[in-house]
């Protein structure tokens, strides 16, 4: 029997469109609060769409997103994003250092990140503390997606939506990450909602695992889902993966 | 100078012709175009001062420089589609930095409130104003579109709409202002001011003319800063919603 949680996050009928397209398709589901969810699903299936509306970097055209168990829009928007961090998928940087960078989230706030601080962020993601002098120019793309994480990690968020933030990581960075989300999830409590390609990282670190395509959710469940699915969707996309 | 030799001069038009027919530039149709326009326009303008200096009438004025920043706030709109109410946006500091402008020369005296002075002025400041307009929006909506992800960021990060869109806005505003400030530097050495030509070749006293033209060239940096800034302020809060959200186009 699966064990009942507090939703950190509650979809209820969630619809989105750009123009004409119709990306979400009535998304009904929750996030337990203190869990690891991951979302996987062919790409254009919807899932970084899912995670900025639980950023609310965009809104629903219908339904309703419940964060711990209030209506999105009553929050103030600066407030719930602070509380609900997003690694996007491309890695953004402002120009200049790496500890302008990490700096970011605090200089919005008109509070000042320690270097100390600072690197000790680095630290937790790999990266040793030389790195806050560099030019986010000059990193390589799995070290940009390191100096993201850790930026995401400044506000110390009760949510965490990551997107993707192995992609171009080497198998001893992406396990070094794994284990760092793993340790943020068991230490402080956070919940996670984790979009990744790699169905063996979905089972080695997710309670929870939803499987999306063209804008719909076909499964949710534990992630042991993955290994033997019995929906035929799921299957066939299990074994595209595995080929 | 007598019609006769202004009939002259229209072998300034032929020698174009001649090169774009000769060398196949395929520009014959609009320069012909071109000059036509100039002919008309120019000398209709010609009559309408006229009329409007004689009739010293500031119901006039008001309607030249009315027609003026309607047109100038035509011209520039084009660059702003993406904007939602960009027409407003710029005619507002059109007539901003006209009555600025006009308020500060008028009111300390520096130059008298006749129709010669208002309307030349006026069209200085306005036509300077509307190439400036054109300039801060490329650069605003070029920026906004090449750094959307930096935007995008900041506002995921819990910066308000206007933290995520300041280093673009600053950007837009300066590339916008630094021709105005750098032809300030070479003027006089590389051209002589199209204003002061005029007044030299019409008979005015050269130190004069540079008197005039150094009041036209500082009122210019005024203009450039006013314009942009003002723009820029404008402009920008029109890119979010009241969730701030990057407003998406479809909407
Ligand atoms: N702003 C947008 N305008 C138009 N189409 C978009 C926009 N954002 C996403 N899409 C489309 O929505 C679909 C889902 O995108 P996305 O959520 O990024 O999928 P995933 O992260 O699963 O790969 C894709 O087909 C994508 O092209
Ligand atoms: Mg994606």
């Amino acid at each position: 029997m699966q064990k009942t949680y507090n939703p950190a996050i509650h979809f209820q009928q969630v619809d989105f469109h750009a123009g004409n397209t119709h990306i979400l398709k009535r998304v009904t589901g929750s996030f337990p609060q203190g869990r690891i969810t991951t979302l996987v699903g062919p790409s254009g299936a919807g899932k970084t769409t899912l995670l900025k509306l639980c950023n609310g970097l965009i809104s629903p055209d219908a339904g309703e997103i419940f964060i711990k168990n209030k209506p999105i829009g009553s929050y103030d928007p600066v407030e719930l994003r602070r509380q609900v961090g997003i690694a996007l998928q491309s890695a953004p940087m402002v120009g200049g250092t790496v500890m302008e960078n990490l700096h970011l989230p605090f200089q919005l706030q008109g509070k000042k990140l320690e270097e100390k601080e600072a690197a000790s962020l680095l630290d937790d993601v790999g990266l040793n503390q030389g790195f806050l002098g560099r030019n986010v120019k000059d990193l390589s793309g799995g070290q940009r997606q390191k100096v993201s994480i850790a930026r995401t990690l400044v506000n110390h968020p009760e949510i965490l939506l990551l997107d993707e933030i192995t992609s171009s990581l080497d198998r001893t960075s992406t396990k070094e990450i794994e284990e760092l989300i793993v340790k943020i999830n068991t230490k402080y409590g956070t919940t996670i909602i984790w979009i990744t390609h790699n169905l063996q990282q979905a089972l080695k670190v997710a309670d929870y695992t939803w499987v999306m395509m063209e804008g719909e959710v076909i499964e949710t469940g534990e992630s042991d889902l993955l290994k033997d699915p019995v929906n035929e969707k799921v299957r066939k996309f299990v074994k595209g993966e595995e080929a | 100078m007598s019609y006769f030799s202004l009939a002259l001069t229209l072998i300034f038009v032929l020698i174009p012709l001649l090169l774009s027919k000769t060398f196949q530039l395929g520009l014959e149709r609009d320069t012909i175009i071109a000059t036509v326009r100039s002919i008309i326009q120019l000398l209709l303008i010609g009559y309408v001062l006229q009329f409007v200096f004689d009739s010293e009438s500031y119901l006039f004025i008001f309607l030249m420089v009315a027609i003026m920043i309607g047109a100038a706030t035509q011209n520039a709109r084009k660059k702003g589609a993406a904007i939602k109410g960009i027409t407003w946006k710029i005619a507002i500091t059109l007539i901003f930095i006209e009555i600025l402008t006009q308020g500060i020369l008028i009111g300390f005296g520096i130059t008298p409130p006749t129709a010669q002075y208002i309307i030349s002025i006026s069209g200085m400041v306005i036509g300077n104003s509307m190439v400036l307009s054109i300039l801060f929006l490329n650069r605003f909506t070029a920026e906004m579109e090449n750094h959307q992800d930096q935007t995008e960021l900041i506002l995921s990060l819990g910066g308000t709409p206007k933290q995520a869109i300041h280093s673009q806005l600053i950007a837009a505003i300066k590339a916008s202002m630094i021709p105005t400030i750098e032809s300030q530097k070479t003027v006089g050495l590389v051209q002589l001011p199209g204003m002061m030509s005029g007044q030299i070749i019409a008979g005015a006293d050269p130190i004069q003319a540079v008197q005039f033209q150094l009041l036209i060239l500082f009122l210019l940096l005024t203009n450039a800063a006013v314009t942009s800034i003002m723009l820029g302020f404008l402009s920008y809060p029109t890119l979010f919603n009241d969730r701030m959200q990057l407003v998406r186009k479809s909407e």
